[in-house]
């Protein structure tokens, strides 16, 4: 079945069946490989999209749902890699392995249009459903409160 | 280390002018075939490049697996060649045999790289100097270097990098014995907090993982195996799946492993069926209607409670082997004022970094193409040579970046299985594992069993040590990683020790997880000082200061690392004896315990403080943790304090104290829910819910110190991560009364408040 998906402002369509989650749209079929596959039943959020501002794992989204609103992926976040998560996630060199950090990235994004201004409990909440093997939360923190001009309790 | 004597430098010119610089080992057979050819081809083993309009290219050798180490082996690169950091381009280098030792593993980046890529650095800047020096007609001596720039000091010429570069590159190269090296206190880039250099690729979402990489015309595999370690297909419905959407191919193989006692590693080639389509999701969904009717065979014989029981019976009788014995543990029990007995065990843990395993591969006219994750490329492709009967000289490697790797990425399974399928269907291909594949066919930190007795005197200190080890092995033999030092600590601080061993044959593969055999070892002996510690009535740092400050030789020889079994040869070299030096420990354990304000602070009821201290992979670390523990043993761990000897230099601050906050993290992971459990001879957990990872909510704040001393640079991907899990569980004690002898915690009923 074709579906048309808006992601990061473009349209794309994708013939596929049904019930395949976005994750796999997004990485094999329009190839778009920033969104990672971690566990695949929505315990490490690695596959963190945005689908109408929310933040959804994509890996339990199926494509059929996806067609509600726009998406963006970590590719789409800012043309330059300049969103201000962005920047702070290289000045306090965040990741490690790196492989969880898009995932992460997009849900502090989601996380900041809600709160501008997280208080280390609203980092906390909105947080942790991500995993990150590496340990980098300390990092993680301190660079959402840099990007928000916060700081940590 | 120093370069041996039979390594040297090269320098070619680059095609188009420019200086090429590589770093030769004499022993790799550049000997009299290569002379008759010439040199090498100069993109050979070359680490620096420079191209004439200035443009300085370094390349890192080994694998990237998270741990910063491509980073940290050009910068000691440019540190040398004097460059600006900021300006140069860094290389991930394929796997080729020309750069020599392309590891990660056994925490040995830096020990192993910390003089010859400094001395790669080093041999570029005299030849730029001595070629600009030649230019001008002025001598060496009147000219630096600088930030990419050759000066005259008298007369303020200067020439940039690029524009020497051709004329350098036909110099001789210096001899290493005459180069020299700047003084620590003069270095700009070793010792600077310094980004990531893929980082900017991560946070926008670059296809830079294996996972991410394609080829034309690639197509998506997943791999069946039995849940049971060997098992065979008897029967299943192939042409049916091969009816499924997108599904382009189904076969079945019978593998290449011999059954029985896996105790040499990679076993091969497992049975199982592959199915490979059009995009990884059909492949997962075809896989999901298949009906295999599986054979078994002996390993599903196996149970947990079956091992626990059995460990329980072997240590009722004396252990099948002795590994050590000093003095007489026996009339020391007898005299010994206080004689304390404890058994502890912890269980088989899951790597599961967060990429799951998958590779690339290719195969066309009899030659296998990979594009891998792998943290041992040598190792792999000898495996896939003899598995696949494909000659090693017809596999290539190429290195990605890996999401995770912890020691999974040494063993090749999936490697193996990529290249099969490959060779198979004879086209690209891209095998990725399920996260249940992964979790369920890892190579796992073994469990085991340690039966301990001590003693201490009137005076309080510790005078008998003895434990039967019980692990899994089969004769004279332990499983991959399940083996222990006969001098682990405290042998050599003890007067009369004994420590004796006996397996169970497991049927199961194992392998080394950051901190192989520390991991595990680490929370037995530190938790089991800290009960004699209470036992003696002594302040838990006290005991350990008295434990420490043994009169005499304040380097127990041996008392390292001496053996580890069934190690990849190319880490070898870590398992060289090292003397365990008391001193650099006394000074981690006091910094730990004043930088935590230990024995200073009043803590509220329900919260207590622990410390432990361990030696592994040359790293000297004590850390102590505070913990609180409320109703139905929830547990906060409020703060950890973390602080190693790791030498004289960090290289990269940002990403040592990463590395450090990334142990201790993953510890805590470890401890409190990890168990991987066997019944019918399968894995029962198959995902993150049920082995679980610290989440950001029950992060503790953490503070990491680094003690400089005057010894070589030395690792820190695995040193910080073993004394995290007795400095919790001591702190517990401290805080509860509890003593915790079995992980993770909760099967003593914890859970994270
Ligand atoms: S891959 Fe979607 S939550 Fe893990
Ligand atoms: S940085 Fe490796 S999983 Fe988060």
């Amino acid at each position: 079945m074709a579906f048309t998906l808006t992601v990061n402002g473009r349209q794309m369509t994708a013939d596929v069946p049904d019930d395949m989650p976005l994750l796999w749209v997004l990485r094999d079929v329009l190839k778009l490989h920033g969104t990672k596959y971690g566990c695949g039943i929505g315990q490490c959020r690695a596959c963190t999209v945005h689908l109408g501002g929310e933040p959804v794992p994509a890996c339990l989204t199926p494509v059929s749902e996806a067609t509600r609103a726009p998406i963006t992926t970590i590719e789409g976040l800012s043309a330059d890699g300049t969103h201000p998560l962005q920047a702070a996630w290289r000045e306090m060199d965040v990741p490690q392995c790196g492989y969880c950090q898009a995932g992460q990235i997009m849900a502090a994004a989601a996380l900041l249009k809600k709160h501008p201004k997280p208080t280390d409990a609203d980092i906390d909440a909105a947080m942790s459903p991500n995993l990150c093997r590496c340990g980098t939360y300390v990092r993680i923190r301190a660079a959402i409160h840099k990007a928000a001009g916060t700081s940590a309790a | 280390m120093q370069l041996s004597r039979r390594s040297f430098l090269q320098a070619t010119t680059l095609s188009g002018g420019g200086l090429m610089l590589g770093l030769f080992s004499a022993s790799r057979k550049l000997t009299a075939q290569n002379a008759q050819q010439g040199p090498p081809p100069f993109d050979a083993k070359a680490f620096i490049k420079i191209a004439p309009d200035g443009t300085v290219t370094l390349v890192a050798r080994n694998p990237e697996i998270g741990q910063g180490v491509k980073n940290m082996l050009p910068m000691l690169i440019a540190e040398e060649l004097d460059i600006d950091w900021k300006s140069v381009k860094i290389e991930q280098a394929d796997f080729d045999p020309k750069y020599g030792l392309q590891t990660t593993g056994g925490s040995r980046a830096a020990s192993n790289n910390y003089m010859p890529m400094r001395q790669v650095g080093a041999a570029g800047r005299q030849m730029l100097i001595a070629a600009a020096a030649k230019r001008w007609g002025v001598p060496e001596s009147e000219c630096f270097a600088e930030n990419g720039r050759v000066y005259h000091r008298p007369t303020d010429r200067s020439l940039g990098y690029g524009e020497l570069a051709s004329a350098a590159a036909a110099l001789p190269v210096p001899d290493l014995k005459t180069l020299k090296l700047k003084p620590a206190t003069s270095f700009k880039i070793i010792g600077q907090r310094t980004m990531g250099v893929d980082v900017p690729d991560i946070v926008t979402g670059k296809p830079i993982y294996s996972i991410d990489f394609t080829l034309p015309g690639m197509l998506f595999a997943v791999y069946e195996k039995c849940p049971v370690f060997g098992g065979k297909v008897k029967s299943a419905n192939i042409d049916e799946i091969k009816q499924l959407p997108g599904i382009r191919h189904v076969f079945v193989s019978e593998g290449t492993i011999k059954l029985g006692p896996v105790l040499d590693g990679d076993p091969g080639l497992e049975p199982g069926i592959a199915i490979v389509a059009d995009s990884w999701w059909f492949a997962q969904s075809a896989r999901k209607k298949l009906k295999v009717e599986w054979d078994n065979g002996p390993a599903a014989s196996q149970s947990s409670t079956g091992f626990a029981q059995r460990a329980q019976e072997l240590s009722k009788s004396a252990p099948q082997r002795m590994l050590k014995q000093e003095g007489d543990v026996g009339s020391a029990f007898s005299n010994g004022s206080r004689v304390v007995e404890a058994a502890y065990s912890y269980p088989f843990i899951s790597h599961a970094p967060l990429e799951p395993r998958n590779c690339n591969a290719t195969y066309q006219n009899g030659r296998l193409e990979f594009w891998s994750n792998t943290q041992l490329p040598a190792r792999a492709r000898a495996l896939v040579a003899k598995h696949l009967q494909i000659p090693e000289d017809s596999i290539t490697i190429h290195l990605l970046r890996a999401g995770g790797s912890f020691g999974r990425g040494l063993s090749n399974d999936y490697m193996v299985e990529t290249g099969y399928i490959a060779k198979t269907i004879g086209g690209p291909v891209k095998l990725l594992w399920s996260r249940e594949d992964d979790m369920r066919h890892d190579y796992y930190r073994p469990g085991g069993f340690h039966f301990l007795k001590g003693a201490v005197d009137s005076s309080g200190r510790l005078v008998a040590w003895q434990n039967h080890f019980v692990s899994y092995g089969d004769g004279e033999k332990f499983s991959p990683a399940a083996s222990i030092s006969p001098t682990e600590f405290p042998s050599g601080f003890v007067p009369n020790y004994l420590l004796g061993a006996s397996v169970m044959p497991l049927q199961l593969k194992t392998g080394a997880l950051r901190a192989p055999g520390a991991n595990a070892q680490a929370f037995v002996f530190q938790s089991f000082i800290d009960e004699l510690a209470h036992a003696a009535g002594k302040d838990p740092v006290a005991f350990r200061r008295d434990l420490l400050n043994q009169p005499g030789e304040k380097l127990v020889a041996g008392a390292a690392k001496p053996k580890v079994e069934n190690e990849p040869a190319t880490t070898k070299q870590a398992a060289k004896p090292q003397a365990y030096d008391a001193d650099r420990m006394l000074a981690v354990l006091e910094l730990a315990a004043e930088k935590s304000g230990w024995g200073k602070r009043k803590l509220p009821a329900g919260t207590g403080m622990g410390i432990a201290f361990h030696y592994s992979f040359q790293g000297y670390f004590a850390h102590v943790a505070e913990v609180t523990v409320g109703p139905n043993n929830t547990l906060k761990v409020n703060h950890v304090w973390g602080v190693g000897d790791v030498g004289s230099q960090i290289v990269n601050p940002s990403g040592a104290e990463a590395q450090v906050q990334g142990a201790i993290m993953d510890g805590l992971s470890e401890i409190m829910g990890q168990e991987i459990t066997l019944e019918g001879g399968a894995v029962v957990q198959s995902n993150y819910d049920k082995h679980p990872l610290l989440r950001m909510k029950n992060a503790p704040q953490i503070e990491v110190h680094f003690h400089a001393t005057d010894h070589e640079p030395t690792g820190l991907g695995e040193p910080a991560l073993p004394p995290l899990l007795p400095a919790i569980c001591n702190a517990i004690f401290a805080a509860t009364g509890k003593r915790i002898r079995e992980l993770p915690l909760a099967k003593s009923g914890f859970s994270w408040a």
